[in-house]
């Protein structure tokens, strides 16, 4: 469960300073499905790195089941993000020279799991993504919707806690959006996952049973008790 | 993970690779060429060296310049005296001098001096000699008076008409024919201790026809000739060669291993000594160490407890080796070296910065590795072993250049010219007249040396691994600096850079 007690995030551009987040108080109960959305610049991404321990809060404290990210040693903090957050990137972000199964496998390198039972992992969770054909395929060689897919599984083959997704569908067409979102839910609702995802989609917002607003780096939240 | 990532991050960024690789190369191909050279260079000192000392001398001790003053004794220049003789004869006249080379020369009891000092493992004495050989016809002219008929006489009583007042007058005419048809021949000759055949210039030669002289022969009359001086007076084993009347038959042909022989003919150093008239004396001792790093004490030694003598070991002979072989030493330790050294940084240099651009330009790949709980070490890692890969292709590819500039060295063999003996002034004696080669001692036959030696650029296993060593510390250092740009990079800044 994550608890978020007056998080702030100051940048300084110039002589500016510019509040993206400004005292944030947020509850995410564990298996929770939240959508963020809000303007351009209105802090999403922001809010979400702190939450996968990307970044650190200017103040205020990031419980994630109790341990407080914002202070929380950088190779705690990298353990952490290894062993229970998953991210999906709007831009894919997969390593262009390895294949779909090696770069889900990256996912598992820093939990030292062995090559073997790493492979077999990986293979599984495109799989279960639907990519089970395209293991020795490179990024080039895949549509954007299946190299979303491939990030996808990248996130969920460690089994994570969390899964944290920036604009997973904003580089996709509709058709493909509905495809990602369809596998998002899924694993979602198999795997019982804190699901966070971002995203400027009125219509992907109406379907989350909770909706968080930003706007000048403050948050409302609104039930959605019909989706 | 770290090599498929490795291997496939390699084949994509090969022009990258390629480049840092090439610069690599180019400054270790240098090290590799610079460094035989400068190798190739001591050899062909070495060998210069060995032509003097033969192998395993470590010095020499030769008689102290005296210096002559006014009205003192001058060493005694050699005198050819024929008698003239008459035309018809037709008899050749011959006659050779044997000088001491130099004409300095220490007793032999000098060498058992030298061979008790603490330090010093063995002590050979040898004697070099100057042989000039003047043979040919001295004729006397004849006497031929101006008359009638071309007629004259040599004891001029063919009559002429007298002189108003009865005196007879002079007879006129003019001396014709006669004067000198003579050829001189200049050899050098080293007698050596038969006795002791592991020291001396003999050393220096291998034995290419016949045999060495065995230990018993300490007063026979055999020589061992030079092959160069065989060659040029058609000389074969079993034939002999007579010096100053006496004639020593040819045993065995010596070939000089590099530069010049020592001397043309090699004899017992007994009968050398009585050809020159110089019982018991040697030009030069041969000494060898027990301990070839206490070279400057064991000199130390000699030089004060046996006066009168002056110590030449190898390093100072080598000092004063000039000619171009010096100059290319020079320009092998000086500008060689500078230029490997510029070479080697700028590769590194590039390679490092190259490796960092790398880095920029995979901000997000990295970013996104951290994202997924790589560490900074782990990514550092990452880079640091690209970095290192493309050092050891830099470094194969430089081994594989410098071997090859190398073997370029070798297979063109540029002869350098050794002078000896320019710096060290004072010895006087430049050998005898006709100036063959050899001397008295290093330092007086280094004044009159000059010898050619072919370049080589031999590679050691030492070379090689520093090449090695050399290629992973580019690597290194471009990993270092990629590797320090990689771990900098927080992840949300690399995301949020390429949002």
């Amino acid at each position: 469960m994550y608890e978020l007690k007056g998080v702030t995030r100051r940048y300084t551009r110039g002589k500016q300073t510019v509040h993206a987040l400004d005292g944030i108080d947020l509850t995410i109960p564990d298996g929770d499905r939240l959508v963020i959305q809000g303007p351009t610049g209105g802090g999403k991404s922001t809010l979400l790195q702190m939450l996968g321990g990307l970044d650190r809060p200017s103040s205020g404290e990031i419980l994630l089941d109790g341990t407080d990210l914002a202070t929380l040693p950088e190779a705690r903090l990298t353990r952490v993000r290894g062993e229970n957050i998953g991210f999906v990137f709007q831009s894919f972000n997969l390593i262009p020279t390895l294949t779909a199964q090696e770069n889900v496998e990256t996912a598992l390198v820093p939990l030292g799991v062995r090559t073997k039972e790493r492979r077999e992992k990986a293979a599984e969770a495109l799989a279960a993504v639907g990519l089970g054909e395209r293991l020795g395929h490179l990024p080039a060689e895949m549509s954007g919707g299946q190299q979303q897919r491939v990030a996808i599984a990248r996130a969920l083959v460690k089994e994570p806690k969390v899964l944290l997704a920036d604009e997973p569908t904003g580089n996709l067409d509709e058709s493909t959006r509905d495809e990602i979102m369809e596998v998002l839910v899924r694993m979602w609702k198999e795997l019982g996952l804190t699901f966070v995802m971002v995203t400027h989609d009125s219509a992907l917002a109406k379907r989350a049973p909770r909706v968080a607003t930003l706007r000048t780096g403050r948050v409302t939240v609104e039930e959605n008790p019909g989706a | 993970m770290f090599f498929t990532y490795l291997r496939r991050e390699l084949r994509r960024r090969r022009k990258t690779a390629l480049v840092v690789a090439s610069g690599l190369a180019l400054g270790i191909a240098l090290v590799i060429v610079v460094g035989s050279v400068s190798s190739g260079m001591g050899k062909a000192q070495e060998k210069v060296l060995q032509s003097l000392y033969g192998l395993g001398t470590d010095m020499t001790v030769t008689k102290a310049v005296e210096t002559s003053e006014e009205g003192g004794e001058r060493p005694e220049r050699p005198r050819f005296s024929f008698d003239a003789q008459d035309e018809e004869s037709g008899e050749e006249q011959s006659t050779d001098r044997v000088m001491v080379q130099g004409f300095q020369s220490l007793a032999g009891s000098t060498v058992d001096e030298v061979g008790e000092q603490s330090g010093v493992a063995d002590a050979v004495g040898g004697l070099s000699l100057q042989v000039v050989k003047v043979s040919g016809e001295f004729t006397r002219g004849q006497f031929q008076q101006d008359g009638q008929d071309g007629q004259g006489s040599q004891d001029g009583d063919s009559g002429q008409e007298g002189a108003p007042g009865g005196a007879r007058p002079a007879p006129e005419g003019r001396v014709q024919g006669g004067g000198a048809d003579f050829d001189v021949n200049s050899y050098s000759v080293y007698g050596t201790d038969v006795t002791e055949s592991e020291l001396g210039p003999l050393t220096s030669s291998r034995i290419t026809a016949g045999r060495t002289f065995k230990a018993s022969e300490t007063d026979a009359e055999a020589a061992v000739v030079d092959s160069a001086y065989a060659e040029e007076k058609e000389l074969e084993t079993g034939d002999t060669v007579t010096v100053k009347g006496t004639k020593f038959k040819i045993i065995g042909i010596a070939t000089a291993e590099s530069g010049d022989a020592a001397a043309d003919l090699y004899l017992p150093l007994k009968q050398a000594q009585t050809l020159a008239d110089a019982q018991d004396e040697v030009t030069t001792i041969y000494v060898r160490a027990t301990d070839s790093q206490q070279l400057d004490s064991v000199k130390s030694a000699i030089r004060k407890n046996v006066p009168g003598t002056t110590v030449t070991t190898s390093a100072d002979l080598a000092d004063t080796v000039s000619g171009s072989l010096s100059t290319a030493s020079s320009l092998a330790t000086g500008v060689g070296t500078w230029l490997s050294v510029a070479v080697l940084a700028a590769a590194f240099l590039v390679a490092g910065l190259l490796t960092s651009s790398a880095v920029s330009r995979r901000v997000r790949e990295f970013g996104t590795l951290k994202a997924l709980g790589w560490t900074s070490g782990r990514v550092t890692g990452q880079v640091v072993g690209e970095a290192v890969v493309h050092g050891l292709i830099g470094g194969v590819l430089g081994i594989a250049l410098g071997l090859a500039g190398a073997y370029a060295v070798t297979a063109v063999s540029p002869t350098l010219q050794a002078e000896l003996g320019g710096g060290t002034g004072g010895s006087g004696g430049t050998g005898g007249p006709g100036g063959g080669p050899g001397g008295g001692g290093p330092g007086r036959e280094a004044a009159a040396k000059t010898l050619e030696v072919a370049l080589t650029a031999p590679v050691g296993l030492t070379t090689v691994a520093l090449a090695v060593g050399l290629a992973v510390a580019g690597g290194l250092v471009a990993g270092a600096f990629g590797g320090w740009r990689a771990s900098r990079l927080r992840p949300a800044d690399a995301l949020r850079r390429v949002a």
